[in-house]
């Protein structure tokens, strides 16, 4: 091994009742990268962040996090890692400036020391002019950016952020991205899991699908996306013609989508060199005049939808469907 | 023998001095939020503030106006020690709820996984909750001048009477925390004033003298902690103390039984609220 783990976990397993939230899982984070853990809701994303961060035992398997044992080195655990969970964890009676001076004394700052961190810290999340109310006025947004906050009071080495952004609107969520972004290039090793595919590909430098309490895949995006070994095909004729279809159905994996005007053809198709040419040639071959032929690599969504099974494209264009309606 | 030598590393390993330090550092972290709460929320200390003066009023007005004590003796003399033992064991209540709602909010989370001593977070509840103690006696003593209640001894023994029912309060906080982390939330915690707190207070000699009870009834009241500590302070303030006729071990020596009842819950609810601290942490 020539790079260091920051985090390592070896057939961690942990079950809840009737619920194996996770089952024999192997991770690896080396120090400085993203790991991005992936997966729908229940897959077992929180339990692993829960067990990493001393905050649960696993039943089974073992894990280190700055080379020290999550179960029997947890207080040395501690003094490295900033963990934001995916419920806010703050005092909600205390300022926010209270909040993150405790956080910080409770973590080996001198007052003074807190004190000045805390205001570095509400001054760097736009907090500064919220910093002496009490948290319960604050909005959501306010909330996610004040916890993260209280995660970076002690400069820790390792970072654990779950759904750092679910619920937070767009703009929020790219100022998130830029801090995260930000922290990595100082030399922090974080694990960020995230139901947002986009968000896992723009930041991630590995990710692990988690399904069932199972890593069902890993790998850097661009391996990911072209695991699948399918590409989507996009034709344009110049006018609607017969043959088209069944042309490119040679070529399909599934069905072949014709739109309304008959000219626009979308399918899946089975990666392979040369691919635009071959289906341009049958298509010239039907008879059918070509305007336009594109191949796109498939999105995270698509790879995240063969992975676990659930159909998130159809979901989301249902979804479009229904507001344009 | 082996040829290499071995290479420094670097642990973290403080002494003791400094492991208590850095303990007491943290509880006073915990003391101090706990304390923020307080003056956030003024009317979570109205069972420290309001309702001592309330139940100090009503006591003496509505009960004294129709007691006789036996032996002789003001009511208002004989009650105040009484309301200040009662104030005192039905508050610590405030433990149980102020623990039981630490940990079902998030915030646990967020102290969990800090470097800090986990049991600071009990010490701390418990300090701050001496502290309101400490507020309420005071109180109860003001109504109690304001309407001419008085000690007649020094002042060395009035202190160390206020110091026997702060004790005893102190002791009945850590048995509430066990109590608020034994349940699952704050509104079972409430449930707890009418369950162990109220009949804990009430069947003893705070309103009145024990000998007009049923034989089994006095009895139990006699052996009653929250007696020997209302004794124990009639007894260093100097008030009337119906009770000293009394046969039963602790009614003759109630400063001494106060001292053990204390130290005996101590002994048995620090521990245990360890041990129930890590038991509701684990998960």
């Amino acid at each position: 091994m020539n790079q260091q783990m920051m985090i390592e976990a070896v057939a961690l397993s942990k079950r809840y009742g009737e619920t194996q939230a996770l089952d024999k899982v192997d991770l690896e984070v080396p120090a400085g990268s993203i790991l991005g853990v992936l997966g729908p809701n229940g897959a077992g994303k929180t339990t692993g962040v829960r067990i990493l961060t001393t905050l649960t035992a696993p039943d089974g398997g073992r894990a280190w996090v700055a080379g020290h044992d999550v179960v029997h080195e947890a207080p040395a655990v501690r003094r490295e890692i900033g963990v934001t969970g995916q419920d806010a964890t703050l005092d909600e009676a205390l300022t926010g400036r209270q909040n993150l001076v405790m956080v910080g004394q409770l973590s080996r700052l001198r007052r003074s020391q807190a004190r000045r961190r805390a205001a570095e810290l509400l001054e760097l999340f736009e907090l500064t002019d919220a910093a002496d109310r009490v948290v319960k006025g604050y909005s959501g947004g306010m909330r996610r950016r004040l916890d993260l906050a209280a995660s970076l009071v002690k400069r820790p080495p390792v970072l654990f952020l779950d759904e750092p952004t679910t619920g937070l609107d767009p703009t929020s969520r790219q100022r998130m991205w830029g801090v995260i972004r930000g922290l990595v290039a100082e030399g922090v090793t974080l694990w960020l899991t995230t139901q947002y595919l986009d968000e896992a590909d723009a930041l991630a430098d590995r990710i692990a699908v988690i399904d069932h309490g199972r890593v069902i895949a890993q790998g850097t995006p661009r391996e990911l996306k072209a695991a699948t070994g399918s590409q989507l095909l996009e034709v344009t004729l110049t006018d609607p013609h017969g043959g088209a279809s069944a042309a490119v159905a040679a070529f399909a994996l599934g069905a072949v989508n014709l739109s309304d005007d008959g000219r626009r053809l979308r399918t899946v198709v089975r990666s392979q060199a040369g691919l635009s040419t071959t289906v341009l040639r049958a298509l010239d071959q039907a008879g059918a005049r070509v305007d336009d032929i594109a191949v796109h690599q498939p999105s995270l969504d698509d790879v995240f939808a063969a992975l676990t099974g659930a159909d998130t494209t159809a979901e989301s264009e249902a979804i479009v469907e229904g507001v344009l309606a | 023998m082996s040829a290499t030598t071995a290479l420094p590393v670097r642990v973290y390993a403080p002494s003791p001095f400094e492991r208590l330090r850095s303990w007491w550092a943290d509880v006073w972290v915990m003391t101090r939020r706990n304390l923020i709460h307080i003056r956030r929320e003024p009317m979570q200390l109205s069972d420290v503030t309001i309702q001592p003066v309330l139940f100090t009023l009503l006591f003496i007005y509505v009960f004294g106006s129709a007691m006789v004590l036996a032996g002789g003796g003001n009511y208002k003399e004989f009650a105040l020690a009484g309301l200040l033992v009662m104030n005192l064991t039905t508050s610590t209540v405030g433990t149980a709820i102020g623990l039981a709602t630490d940990l079902t909010t998030g915030v646990i989370d967020r102290l969990r996984t800090l470097p800090m001593s986990p049991t600071s977070i009990l010490v701390g509840r418990t300090i701050s909750d001496l502290l309101a103690a400490a507020l309420c006696s005071t109180i109860v003593a003001l109504t109690g001048l304001a309407i001419g209640w008085r000690p007649t001894t020094g002042p060395a023994e009035v202190l160390a009477g206020f110091g026997v029912a702060l004790l005893f309060s102190f002791a009945l906080t850590w048995l509430n925390a066990c109590l608020g982390m034994a349940v699952a939330g704050a509104e079972s915690a409430q449930g707890i004033v009418f369950i162990v707190m109220f009949p804990l207070a009430f069947v003893s000699n705070v309103f009145v003298p024990t000998q007009g009870m049923p034989a089994w009834l006095q009895t139990i009241a006699n052996w009653n902690p929250v007696s020997a500590v209302a004794s124990a302070c009639r007894v260093l303030f100097g008030n009337p103390n119906p009770s000293g006729s009394i046969q039963a071990w602790p009614m003759q020596h109630p400063v001494e039984a106060s001292l053990i009842w204390s130290i005996a819950i101590l002994a048995v609810a620090v521990p245990l609220a360890g041990r129930l601290y890590r038991k509701r942490t684990r998960d």
